[in-house]
Parts: C-alpha cells; structure tokens; sequence
C-alpha cells in the first residue's frame, strides 16, 4: 500500500495536520503566529546546513529552529518589542539560510522544495519521521494540557497552582521546532504557519470549549491536507499551496457561516423582546 | 516571610518586610501606586525571586488565588465549567457548591466572555475556593467593580472564610470597604509603614499623610461602633514611622 505515492503523501499530510491543529490553537491562544513564522523561516538555515554537513535534514531543520525559538523566548521582554525581534530574526534567518545554500555547489538542490514542500516526494523513512514527530507533538501537548491552558490564561494563575509558565513554554517551543521540522516537506518553511493558525481559526466559532477547538481543528487540518493533495492531483498544481488555499477556503466559509448565525440570533434576541 | 527584599534592576521594590499570616485571619495591604503591593503577592506565590529574605510555607499549603484581571483571548473559548477544571478536573457537584458559595449558581454552561465584570470575578473567587485552599490571595478582586458590587463581593469573601477557615489576603485600593472588613491591615510604602487592626491603620499619621483625611470618614461609615478618635497622633510627617505608630496602637 505504501508504494503508491499518493498513499504516502496522504499520510505524510494527515500525520503533520494532527501534530499542526492542536499546537496551532496554542500558537493561536497565545498569539504566537509570527513565533511560528520566524521558528519556520530559521529551518531553511537548518536545511542548509544539514545538506553541507551530510546530516539528515529533518535533524538539522530541527536543531535550528528550536535554537531559533529559544534565543527568541530568551530575547523576548528585554529591550526590543516582540514582534520587531521576530522581524529580524525571521527575515535574517531566512536570507542567511537562502545564501547559505547558494554556496552548496557539490549538491544540486531544488530550493523551491523546501520553500513550498515536496509532498509527492515523500519516503517511506521520511513518513516514518513524520510520524514519529507527530506522535511526539501529541504526547508531550496531551501531557501538559492543563498545564498549558492555565499558563495560557493567566502566569499567576499557573504559579499558585504550582505551575511553572517558563517550562510549559517551553514545551510549546519545544513541539513548534518539531512540527516545523516535520512540516517542511509537506508545505515548505514558507507555509507552515498557515497549517497551524488556520485550522485553529477555523474551528473558533463552532467551540465551546479548548478541547472542541482543538478537535474541530484538527477535523479541519485533515480535511484541508486530504482535499488539497485530491485537488492538486486533479488540477496538477503544487501540492503545498492547494492544501493551504483548501483551509483558507474552508476558513471562510466558516466565518461566513458565524456571521450569518451570530445575525439570526441578534434579529431572534431582539425580535423576542 | 522575613527580611524580604525585591529589587528590579536598581530598583529596590520591597525593602525588608517582614509578614506572617495565620489560619482564619483576614489581612488586607494597602499602599500607593507602586509600593510593591503586588510584588508582595508575587513573590508569596513564587513569580518572583527575593533578592534577599525567605518565604517559609506551611508544609502541603494549599494556595487559591484571584488575579488582578484575566484578560481572555477572544480565540480562546472557554466555558465557566470547564475553567473551574483547571488544571486539575473536578466533578460537577464540586463545581457547583464552588459556584453556590462564590454567589454565581447559574452560570456554569456560559461562556467566559459572556459573564458581566461582577460575575467574573465571582467566578475567579469560585475557582480558587474549589480545592478547599488554607490561603486565599486576591490581588485587587474589585478593581472592575461598583462600590457596592465589591462591597458585596468582600461580605462574601467574610463568608468563605467563616465557612472555610482559610486565611485571607488582600491587596486593595477601595480602602475602606476592605478595611471594614479586614482583621489586619498593613500600609505599605516599599517597606511597612504601620499595621494593625483598621482602626488603629486609620488613625496612624503615616497612613494619613498617604491617603489624606478623607479615607476615615469612609470607614467610619461602615463601621459605626468603633467610631471614635484615638488621641492626639494626628502629625503628617513621615519621619520614624514605626515609633508613631506603635504609639498610636498604643493609644487604641
């Protein structure tokens, strides 16, 4: 069965969409999306290095961007504000990272593959990864769910019940270079970001709770990760995009759908009283 | 707590302050903007390190407490039930008696962001009732609220702990609906300037020279029986402010 292409890219995209969901509503909670930006820009310097290196290039996508988010979660609060940190960071990383490559004479590389990924291309070793690191990302978010939540709503609140916000920190910084690391070959470092906050976003107005958010989000990453790759076979575009233009219809039909039942319950409250 | 000192950068925040609190007792502390009130909480409930003294805690001390302000993600959807759940999952009855007592019973299925300024903190008081604390920490409960809104909320703050026996601390700005209910108040000003019961915090000239006169007419309002004058400390200098008020306890 895993000698059919489309049968690994389906499983490659399924396997990074449910580690992306419920790591995207914390990215998402915390407005962490440029955080997540800048850790996926750091991975092409990564890429780069693991290729001069010989190494394998998930290692060095992420070793580097985990390098990334912690001297940024260092950083962050001590002079710069947040986001002008993450601009330079971000931007240096990518430009040093794409000059980087240029140098790698010795080896012929396809940039664009993991600018935009190259799901099509997917190993059965790099599915194994794949996997490993979603597996991974779950297990370590499941574990600290709570604790995650709590540090999320408020540092005090986490500290009086014996909490420490720094380490659930980095235990988000910990599973983002992992996701980014896993996700490079399925939509490229350019479009990571978009798997983790739209789903997220998509499933807001349909939660009642942070564990239907995450549910529904993942629901929503799925759906996109498949219907993008049927799409992009059909249609012969670039497999990463599709994916990501599929979630951001699926994000606006979903905002479409709230407004209109936010309006109906207005026009019902006001037409009761 | 003893000889605890805070310092941000040069910045000296708490200067040797020396606090105790026991079961069953309500202190409040009172100061100015920027007397390091917060940084008091903060350091009891380990958000910050002293830069010298120590915090001692009872052993297996269970600590509820009540933020300043919670500022909900609007991406973030969260019922009252299940933030009670958090972190630790409690079953409904528990959530409900913690709602019953917290004087909000109907508002478990509603979201966070549905409740009025009064329910909220009502409900931040519920959660950090749930797991039977021995302290309750609240760092201005009230600041959102209407005077009686947080007149009712301190009466029934007075109640849980009649019912729980736990101790209680409070920073605060609405001075006298706080001191009126308070067994202990302390003014701090980066170090302690005076403490004791209202009364005698009212009365001491080192409170007045921070708050002025017009906080005790307020006070007086809410406790009629012990309106009467405790002799002549009415100096507002800030010189030797531990031997006046010494004198002024004295005195009462």
């Amino acid at each position: 069965m895993l000698d059919d292409f489309m049968v690994r890219a389906t499983l490659a995209g399924v396997g990074t969409a449910l580690a992306a969901a419920p790591l995207g509503c914390f990215v998402v909670w915390r407005r962490m999306a440029y955080f997540g930006d800048a850790t996926a820009h750091a991975a092409i310097l990564g890429v780069a290095l693991s290729l001069a290196l010989s190494l394998p290039v998930f290692a060095g996508a992420m070793v580097v961007a985990l390098v990334m988010a912690t001297v940024v979660a260092l950083l962050s609060g001590r002079g710069y504000a947040m986001d002008t940190l993450l601009g330079v960071m971000a931007h240096s990383a990518l430009a040093f990272g794409l000059v980087a490559v240029s140098f790698l004479t010795n080896v012929r590389i396809d940039i664009m593959a993991y600018l935009f990924g190259d799901i099509l291309a997917v190993s059965r070793g790099d599915l194994a990864v794949i996997w490993g690191g979603a597996a991974l990302v779950l297990a370590l978010v499941g574990w600290r769910w709570s604790a995650l939540l709590v540090s999320t709503l408020n540092p005090d609140l986490a500290r009086a019940a014996g909490i420490d916000p720094r380490r659930e920190q980095l235990v988000l910084t910990l599973s983002l270079a992992i996701v980014v690391a896993v996700a490079i070959k399925v939509v490229g470092v350019l479009l990571i970001t978009a798997l983790l906050i739209i789903p997220a976003a998509t499933a807001r107005p349909f939660s009642r709770t942070p564990e239907i958010m995450a549910g529904l989000a993942s629901v929503v990453g799925v759906a996109a990760a498949w219907g993008g790759l049927r799409l992009s076979y059909s249609f012969d575009t670039p497999t990463g995009p599709t994916i990501v233009c599929v979630v951001a219809v699926m994000f606006c039909l979903s905002s479409i759908v709230a407004a209109l039942r936010e309006g109906v319950s207005r026009r019902r409250t006001s037409g009761s009283a | 707590m003893k000889g605890l000192s805070v310092s941000f950068g040069a910045n000296r925040v708490l200067d040797s302050v020396d606090f105790r609190i026991d079961r069953g007792e309500i202190v409040t502390v009172v100061g100015p903007n920027g007397s390091g009130k917060s940084t008091l909480l903060h350091a009891l409930i380990g958000g910050v390190r002293p830069s010298t003294g120590s915090v001692r805690r009872a052993p297996g001390l269970r600590v509820g407490y009540v933020p300043q302000k919670l500022s909900l993600d609007a991406t973030l959807p969260m019922t009252v039930r299940r933030f009670l759940g958090l972190p630790r999952r409690v079953s409904r009855e528990t959530a409900q008696v913690a709602l019953d007592h917290a004087g909000v019973p109907g508002v478990g299925r509603l979201q966070m962001s549905a409740l009025s300024g009064g329910q909220f903190q009502r409900v931040l008081l519920a959660r950090a009732i749930l797991e039977s604390p021995d302290l309750l920490i609240l760092d201005e409960a009230t600041a959102g609220l209407d005077q009686p809104g947080a007149a009712a909320f301190y009466r029934r703050i007075e109640e849980v702990r009649k019912e729980t026996g736990c101790a209680v601390l409070m920073v605060s700005h609405d001075l006298h609906v706080v001191m009126s209910a308070s067994d202990r108040v302390i003014c701090l000003n980066g170090h302690i300037c005076c403490e004791g019961t209202p009364e005698v915090v009212a009365e001491a000239p080192v409170y007045r020279a921070l708050f002025g006169e017009g906080t005790k007419g307020a006070l007086a309002l809410y406790r009629h029986h012990h309106d009467h004058h405790h002799g002549p400390a009415h100096g507002h200098s800030h010189d030797g402010p531990t031997e006046q008020t010494r004198k002024a306890a004295a005195d009462a």
